[in-house]
């Protein structure tokens, strides 16, 4: 029934599927190998008699073939408990396979051994503080590359940086005497600085200009009016022209602003700083400049013959003014 | 749907429709640009047009139309006043309310310390800089340039083996006055992560590491000074967020040192921090020149815990039974910790498992993380979620 010959020769020679062949030597996969080698001695299915050890959830355990029933492979392997201890555990092999080949007992106990060392190995290893291995979701990280891409685009570093450092500069978080900044950039700060407190006080002053101005705005519309039919049409004009003519009003009122203000004139910063403040002003103070005005509103009509006219219209308004003067 | 207007599509010929579709196309390219020009024009003449037409066209980005999180605080904590979310503008009265409780409670933080001046403010702050186990020369090379970004910093190696986990060195450096500690971590020879504690008793924060460029490889770089650099934290605005931001202030010295003209940014951008290092000069009151000194890389934050990296002293022995003098019904032993192996995920439930200290000096870690925060996908429910 059991012949043990005919088996090894299949394995041996024909097939075994638990056999795993490489260059030098041949091992075997089978569970109840005692040893791992596939050869004549070791093979647990070539054999009739056969004992090995195996580890079940950290108890050992030793399986002996009852070659009896090998009708019922799945109740073949008589499984007999070993000690904890381990010599206890060798003198168990010992008892039960008494009458044993040496080979069987000797490999027997070697793997108990083998067994017992790497359980102490886990135990060991359980109690010490590994790092947790964390897998690596390629998805995720492409996805975050991306995002991480599109924010770095977003957020424009080098220019918020700059913002930020401007006003800190111009909150003078830097202190009284910055040791970071340029002479010449600090006193235009200041001089900024000083600006602005000169604006706001100008702006008071200047409110207090416009209503007499306003008042004179008024009568003057008022005295254009009486003048004649045509120049009602003027007058309309001469309101929605106001910001196209401002620029040359701002160069005719540059002078009186220079001589009010008593500004640092040197430095470029102040003048810019200081040219959109003036070109409000010069809005403003438009209107009661009316020898300038009545040109340019005749100018829209005809631009080319624009000369004349101003020539015409300047003698006009300039006999009302210097009569009043003179 | 029936196509009442022209398309030059239909056109069986094809040259002739390609003419067609040329003209067409022309024409209306023409179009667009007269429109162009005339609002230039119109702009030209009154500048008021053209602010009015930049106000109103605002692209929409994910950055201004992030989802509301309540948290979100004002963008400077300091001064409790300016930009609101508009939600919370409805009422002023409640929003003042929540302002003065969000200012009291950052003022109550772990960092508290370092802003209300008790320290010397030009002395920097220790910073211990290490590595993971086993770290290689990419990683000991970014590590020095850390080292020269923060004034206080110092580079030790990492041992190895068991007594040198993150907590216990955490705990030895609080008990040596190090304010900080940066473990560098390495994945696969590359830096991948950055655990920032904060001594003595927290918070610790995990980022992860990404596009690290060391100084060498940006081309044009500056070189660094030993001066304080000065520190511009931008796009902070949630409370996890003003952490992330003060738990960076800390490392530095709260005084700058100007003449060094140095600053160092961490800028946040939809939860992801850039780090920069820059030479500055004024050239203008409105122009500033930036030269990059370096390192430059980039952190998104994964998890914040409360206190020191936990170490689980899983080899401890049980505590020995002790009987009581049978006044109340005696106690039992102490849930041992021998047995409690490996359970990660219950972190939140023990928060008295710290250990007393038995010396005043000792500075012990606990023996179980808790959370604050912690990143994970299904937080993201849209694109428009941002943490920080």
């Amino acid at each position: 029934m059991q012949s043990d010959d005919v088996i090894w020769s299949v394995i041996n020679s024909q097939f075994c599927s638990y056999k795993v062949k490489t260059v030098t030597q041949n091992f075997c996969r089978n569970e109840y190998n005692v040893t791992g080698f596939c050869n004549r001695q070791s093979c647990p299915l070539a054999n009739s008699r056969y004992a090995t050890v195996r580890e079940k959830e950290g108890v050992l355990y030793l399986y002996v073939k009852t070659i009896e029933r090998a009708h019922t492979p799945a109740r073949m392997w008589e499984k007999i408990k070993l000690s904890n201890n381990y010599s206890k555990a060798l003198e168990q092999i010992d008892k039960e396979l008494i009458h044993w080949p040496n080979f069987t007992i000797h490999k027997c106990k070697q793997r108990v051994t083998k067994i017992t060392q790497y359980l102490i190995k886990m135990r060991r290893l359980r109690l010490r503080q590994e790092p947790k291995l964390v897998g690596v979701k390629k998805k995720l990280d492409r996805r975050e590359a991306v995002r991480e891409r599109k924010a770095l685009s977003a957020a424009k570093l080098e220019r918020s940086i700059q913002a930020e450092l401007i006003e800190r500069l111009k909150s003078k978080a830097y202190g009284d005497a910055p040791l970071n900044v340029n002479e010449g950039v600090w006193q235009a700060v200041l001089d900024m600085e000083k600006g602005k407190g000169k604006e706001k006080v100008d702006g008071l002053e200047l409110e207090e200009d416009l209503t007499e101005e306003e008042d004179e705005d008024e009568l003057e519309e008022e005295m254009e009016d009486e003048d004649g039919w045509g120049e009602r049409e003027f007058v309309s004009d001469v309101s929605g022209d106001e910001d196209a003519l401002s620029d040359l009003e701002d160069a005719a009122s540059f002078g009186e602003d220079d001589s009010s203000q008593d500004e640092g004139s040197g430095d470029e910063e102040s003048e810019e700083e200081g040219r959109p403040k003036k070109a409000s002003l010069g809005k403003r103070k438009a209107p009661p400049k009316p020898p300038r005005k009545g040109p340019e509103k005749k100018a829209k009509r005809g631009p080319r013959v624009e000369v004349e006219y101003e020539q015409e219209m300047e003698s006009v308004p300039l006999t009302k003014e210097m009569l009043r003067d003179w | 749907m029936p196509t009442s207007r022209f398309e030059p599509s239909s056109i069986k010929n094809k040259v002739k429709r390609e003419e067609v579709a040329r003209k067409l196309k022309k024409s209306k390219g023409q179009a667009k640009l007269q429109k162009r020009l005339a609002q230039a024009k119109a702009e030209a003449d009154n500048p008021l047009l053209k602010k009015k037409r930049q106000a109103e066209n605002v692209p929409r980005t994910l950055d201004n139309t992030r989802e509301f999180d309540p948290s979100i605080l004002t963008a400077n904590p300091a001064a409790p006043t300016s930009s609101e979310p508009p939600v919370a503008s409805t009422s002023t009265a409640t929003q003042q309310e929540d302002q003065a409780e969000a200012a009291a409670d950052i003022s109550s933080d772990p960092f508290a310390s370092y802003f209300s001046g008790e320290t010397d403010p030009t002395i920097p702050p220790k910073v211990l800089v290490t590595t993971s186990k086993k770290a290689t020369r990419v990683t000991y090379e970014f590590c020095e340039e850390l080292v020269s970004v923060f004034p206080g910093a110092e580079l030790i190696r990492r041992k190895k083996g068991k007594g040198y986990e993150m907590g216990r060195i955490a705990g030895w450096a609080a008990d040596r006055q190090y304010t900080h500690l940066l473990v560098v971590n390495e994945d696969m020879k590359k830096p991948n992560a950055i655990t920032m504690v904060y001594l003595p008793n927290g918070p610790t924060a995990y980022f992860k590491l990404t596009s690290i460029e060391l100084t060498k490889s940006i081309s044009g770089h500056a070189r660094p000074t030993p001066h304080h650099p000065e520190l511009v934290l931008n796009g902070f605005v949630t409370r996890l967020g003003h952490t992330v931001g003060r738990l960076f202030q800390t490392c530095f010295p709260p005084m700058p040192e100007f003449q060094g003209r140095q600053v160092v940014t961490l800028h946040n951008q939809r939860d992801f921090l850039f780090f920069r290092r820059h030479r500055y000069a004024f050239r203008s009151t409105e122009k500033v020149a930036l030269q990059e000194i370096g390192p430059r890389f980039t952190l998104k934050l994964r998890s914040l815990r409360k206190g020191l990296p936990a170490v689980k002293n899983l080899a401890e022995r049980p505590q020995d039974l002790e009987f009581d003098a049978f006044e109340d019904n005696a106690e039992g032993e102490k849930p041992d910790e021998q047995m409690a192996i490996d359970d990660e995920q219950e972190h939140g439930a023990e928060a008295q498992e710290q250990p007393q200290p038995k010396k005043p000096k000792k500075t012990l870690p606990p023996k179980e993380d808790q959370y604050e925060w912690m990143w994970k996908p299904e937080l993201e429910t849209t694109r428009r979620t941002f943490f920080l």
